[in-house]
């Protein structure tokens, strides 16, 4: 991630192109569409709003693993399907909008992998990679800790140097699925703080269950448990787990930035609850402001251009951090404002145990919307980027 | 705030402390209480459960603007009682028949258009249902406004199955099954009464736009308690600019919230044909308002205020609700737009000025 290109994508903001997604990946989105009308039809899935989330369905991400839609962008050798991060575009962007069961996978698929892919030795790439292309290993994030949110240079958990590997102890918090997780990538501190808060920090892949690892669920406000404290009891991880080179975590945290803020999961995390209000309102016969609807819809299709040709650029191998930062600003936004939009057109009040998929939904949409703008990042901080970025332009 | 007002949310402020509500999630109360019983016994002692009933009818004879000061402190206590259902709607549609009003919990709804209601002699018998009356559950009786009549009816005469709203308060649909309803129990509102299902829509928004003032406050001030408290970067995040922002502009929403409801509640007081517009107005300010607020509070506290745990919640998710209760953000936007147009031009300002 580094050379000419990226220097140039990362000074200047507005040098970003839109991309026309080649001819053959409709014929993959033709695929993936009859796939998941099956899967709804036979109800083995049940749409719901923000499923890269809440939605852990394993069985699901094995369906998708047999079918070549995970690992798109790991190369043959490593079990995945080589066909690029634009086919991966087209295949995860149709899950989200149909509201399909994806957190399992997701985290691994999206991050683990590619930072495997990036920094791993070829050892750890042989032993995870196919597995999580297969839909079989999944993935947590271990950075935040109760003292460390956004400013992620301050994490505590410190490794300790023994023998033929490192000690752990610390708290990790917000950890998203944890306790379903086969792995979790964390980011500790190795060395002590110097003047260089960036420098001493490692990245080190924690298998799960471990009985030093202590993994509690944290209820969100809707009573679900989808994120969890971890506790590490002086976990012992052999060099064998660190992951890159013991004290460039900071590096390498923060190269995965572009992938991790501008994919759709930035945009469409409520769109099931939009395409359940328009099959309410035509059978309620509701009349709606097409105005309204119009500026939401104009909306949607120009974050969607904004995150695929991030897309591109990462195809490409570079790391559009800036872009990536306005996309999941602007799309976490669209995300709340898509809700109000449709409490707006309709005139239903949220039920989260509605039989019925509009109330249930909106329900879901309401409760979940605190954390569209907050996770991966809140907004305030990938403003602040954005900001030096353009200062310094 | 004159003194009677101040003297009265005091009390009110000092029972919620001492019988706080048990928070409840969006799955409804479950095995826990529906309701606070003690906090209510505790308001039943101040004399505030009909607050703005006239004295003649076994009220306080309040007015709304002093009401509407004690569904603030109840809206920002997340407290769990029917006070606005039992004071301000049920006990005034039995005041405007003349009607006694019976001791116990009340709660009250509009027929609608899911319920039959057809004769049989002396008697009405009702069929189908009134779909999420507030605190269904909880209440001794239901007083349901049905055109020119009010109903007095008892947990007997209908079923209760349990809903919820964001909050786990108690949204529950009331069934009936060729319910027969004797003539005692059915009055018909005095001529000159101004009740009809628009009025008693404004006085729902009026209780929802007074609670959620009272919600955006907390939420503001857990938020601003927060800010100074948490630090990131070496310093407490009410440092940093954006930060200090959002704080001013939920301070703004949750004056404007206040203001808004006590001043609807003055209008209604004032003028209760013309007070329907305010109150209506109120709501649709204080909803998009409120949802400021709670969208501001939540990105404030970061990932702790999006937990069960944090107390953070029972403010937003009432917010979440109420704002949608009693007809959608849209319709009543629209009711209130459709009326702008009806005044025309040269009615707009003078609208205004009432
Ligand atoms: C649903 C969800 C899932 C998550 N999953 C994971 C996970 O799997 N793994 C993981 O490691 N983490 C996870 N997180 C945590 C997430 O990364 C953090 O919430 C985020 O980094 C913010 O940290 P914080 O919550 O501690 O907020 P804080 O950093 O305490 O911020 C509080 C407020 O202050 C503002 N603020 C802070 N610093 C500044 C500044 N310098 N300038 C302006 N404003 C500032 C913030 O923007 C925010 O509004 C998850 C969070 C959520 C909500």
């Amino acid at each position: 991630m580094s050379g000419p290109s990226a220097v140039r994508a990362a000074k200047n903001f507005l040098d970003l192109d839109p991309v026309e997604l080649p001819a053959e990946l409709e014929e993959l989105r033709r695929e993936v569409r009859a796939f998941l009308h099956d899967e709804i039809e036979s109800g083995r899935v049940t749409p719901h709003v923000d499923q890269w989330l809440a939605g852990w369905d394993p069985a699901f991400s094995r369906r998708l693993g047999e079918r070549g839609w995970l690992g798109m962008t790991y190369p043959r050798q490593y079990g995945g399907s080589d066909a690029g991060a634009l086919a991966r575009f087209v295949v995860t962007e149709e899950l989200l909008a149909a509201g399909a069961p994806v957190a399992a996978h997701w985290i691994a698929d999206r991050q683990s992998g590619q930072a495997l892919l990036n920094f791993g030795t070829e050892e750890q790439r042989e032993a995870f990679l196919p597995r999580i292309a297969r839909g079989e290993v999944f993935f947590a994030i271990g950075m935040s800790e109760p003292d460390t949110g956004s400013d992620l240079a301050s994490v505590r958990t410190r490794g300790t140097r023994v023998d033929g590997g490192w000690q752990i102890r610390g708290t990790k918090i917000w950890t998203s699925g944890a306790h379903h997780a086969d792995a979790m990538i964390a980011l500790i501190r190795t060395e002590a703080p110097t003047e260089n808060r960036h420098a001493g920090l490692t990245q080190v892949i924690v298998e799960l269950p471990d009985p030093t690892v202590e993994v509690r669920g944290v209820r969100l406000l809707t009573g679900e448990h989808h994120f969890n404290e971890v506790v590490f009891k002086d976990t012992f991880v052999p060099d064998a787990r660190v992951l890159g080179k013991p004290g460039a975590g900071w590096s390498q945290v923060t190269s995965e930035l572009g992938n991790e803020r501008s994919g759709p999961e930035r945009i469409l995390s409520t769109l099931p609850l939009l395409v359940e209000a328009m099959r309410w309102i035509a059978e309620s016969g509701t009349q709606v402001s097409p105005a309204r609807l119009g500026e939401l819809y104009a909306r949607l299709w120009a974050l969607r251009q904004m995150s695929l040709a991030v897309a591109g650029r990462l195809q490409l191998g570079e790391d559009p951090a800036v872009s990536a930062s306005i996309v999941k600003d602007l799309g976490t936004q669209f995300e709340g404002s898509l809700i109000d939009a449709v409490r707006e057109m309709v005139d239903v009040e949220p039920d989260y145990a509605s039989a019925h998929a509009l109330p249930r939904m909106l329900a879901e949409a309401v409760l979940h919307s605190p954390g569209f703008t907050l996770r991966g990042g809140t907004n305030e901080i990938l403003r602040g980027i954005v900001t030096k970025a353009v200062g310094s332009a | 705030m004159n003194e009677i007002i101040e003297a009265l949310t005091k009390a009110v402020s000092d029972a919620c402390r001492r019988h706080p509500s048990v928070p409840t999630g969006p799955g409804g109360p479950g095995e826990g209480p529906a309701w606070n019983a003690e906090l209510w016994s505790a308001l039943d002692d101040i004399g505030v459960l009909l607050l703005p009933v006239p004295e003649d009818r076994g009220g306080a004879g309040g007015d709304l603007a002093t009401t509407v000061g004690v569904l603030e402190v109840l809206g920002a206590e997340s407290a769990a009682v029917p006070f606005g259902e039992n004071a301000l709607l049920a006990g005034w549609l039995l005041s405007e028949c003349g009607a006694e009003i019976p001791g116990g919990v009340m709660t009250a709804a509009v027929a609608g258009a899911e319920l039959g209601i057809s004769r049989a002699g002396d008697d009405l018998v009702l069929d189908g249902r009134i779909a999420r009356v507030p605190w269904g559950r909880c209440a001794d009786h239901l007083v349901v406004l049905a055109g020119r009549n009010v109903m007095l009816l008892h947990p007997g005469q209908y079923e209760i199955h349990h809903g919820a709203n964001l909050a786990g308060e108690p949204r529950d649909d009331v069934v009936f099954e060729t319910a027969s309803i004797g003539d005692a129990q059915i009055r018909p509102l005095r001529d000159d009464s101004p009740v009809d299902d628009e009025s008693f829509a404004a006085r729902t928004a009026l209780v929802r736009a007074a609670l959620m003032a009272g919600a955006a406050r907390r939420a503001f001030e857990l938020s601003t308690a927060y800010a100074s408290e948490r630090q990131q970067f070496g310093r407490s995040i009410n440092r940093f600019q954006t930060v200090q922002q959002y704080l001013a502009a939920m301070a703004g929403e949750v004056l404007l919230c206040k203001v808004s409801a006590e001043a609807a509640a003055a209008a209604l007081d004032r003028d209760a044909e013309h007070g329907g517009s305010a109150a209506t107005a109120a709501m649709v300010a204080v909803s998009a308002a409120a949802s400021t607020v709670a969208r501001t509070a939540h990105q404030v506290h970061g990932a702790i205020g999006f937990t069960e745990e944090h107390s953070l919640r029972s403010s937003t998710t009432r917010i979440w609700s109420w704002r949608d209760e009693g007809g959608g953000a849209g319709t009543r936007a629209a009711q209130l737009g459709a009326r702008v147009v009806g005044t025309g031009a040269d009615g707009l300002w003078p609208s205004l000025t009432v």
